[in-house]
């Protein structure tokens, strides 16, 4: 698993690459709830996600509640098939805000 | 959605308990074979074990991808509440091919798991954690636990149907 984090505007970009599953899950929810904790929109990009599991899942939604209860934004961008697959089986995919590209989060006003 | 479309059922009530069964015997013939200790970095052998197995016998990506899923989150399970995070114990892996399905089963050492226990949450509930028997229930074709013959550790089986 790999793992960027930028800035671009007033938002902070999160983009996750590889395997996120068990091992690598801990730091995916580290970084995710740092980001949150920052209190800037965070997008998490996540087109090179080749695998996630149901622990990498969890960090997911452990961010997305946190910036609710911090009242800032949290969307997912440029999911990967894998990784939306993964997400639709878990029913989620209406829960997350979900943008093909960072531009049309940032003009949606995730 | 159209008008008439049924509220997908995100319960998790639809789904009965794990099934049990009494006979301790692996169906089919062995296609590979794998006893890994049970630690989070032994996942990525386990996929990859999964994967080559299943591209070997002649399952789609889709089916390879359900079957690796499913033994992934077992795992994980094992990891996590079987052995509660101790590194020292160990997962085997089977997996057996009888006609046109896959059977795999995941032995444990630990101590033996209500069975009753083991079902899926309510997916209404929006929360971490708790998606694994989920997962496994909607990749499989069939789960459930056999009783092992001496009374100590687990069994899962798992089946799923070539496509």
């Amino acid at each position: 698993m790999g793992y960027e984090v930028r800035s671009q505007g007033d938002r902070t970009i999160v983009a996750l690459s590889g395997d996120i599953d068990l091992e690598s899950s801990p730091k995916v929810r580290s970084v995710l709830l740092e980001s949150v904790g920052a209190r800037r929109g965070v997008l998490v990009e996540m087109s090179a996600v080749s695998y996630i599991d149901s622990s990498g899942v969890a960090s997911l939604v452990e961010a997305y509640q946190s910036a609710r209860r911090a009242r800032t934004s949290f969307a997912l961008v440029a999911v990967s098939e894998s990784a939306m697959r993964v997400l639709e089986l878990a029913r989620l995919e209406q829960v997350f805000a979900i943008h093909a590209n960072v531009e049309e989060a940032l003009a949606d006003g995730d | 959605m159209g008008a008439n479309s049924e509220k997908p059922d995100r319960s998790g009530a639809g789904h009965p308990p794990m099934r049990r069964w009494d006979d301790y015997s692996f169906p089919g013939e062995r296609i590979a074979n794998m006893r890994v200790a049970a630690r989070p970095d032994c996942l990525r052998l386990v996929r990859a074990m999964v994967t080559e197995a299943g591209e070997a016998n002649d399952c789609s990506g889709e089916c390879v991808r359900q079957m690796v899923m499913a033994v992934d989150e077992a795992c994980q399970n094992i990891i996590r509440h079987a052995y509660q995070g101790d590194p020292g114990g160990e997962i085997v892996i089977d997996m057996r091919r009888q006609d046109d399905c896959i059977y795999i089963h995941l032995v444990d050492f630990a101590d033996p798991v209500d069975v009753d226990t083991i079902r899926p949450r309510s997916l209404d509930d929006v929360k971490p954690g708790g998606l694994g028997t989920h997962f496994i229930r909607e990749c499989m074709d069939e789960c459930g636990f056999l009783t092992p013959p001496d009374g100590t550790g687990n069994c899962l089986r798992m089946m799923k149907r070539i496509t």
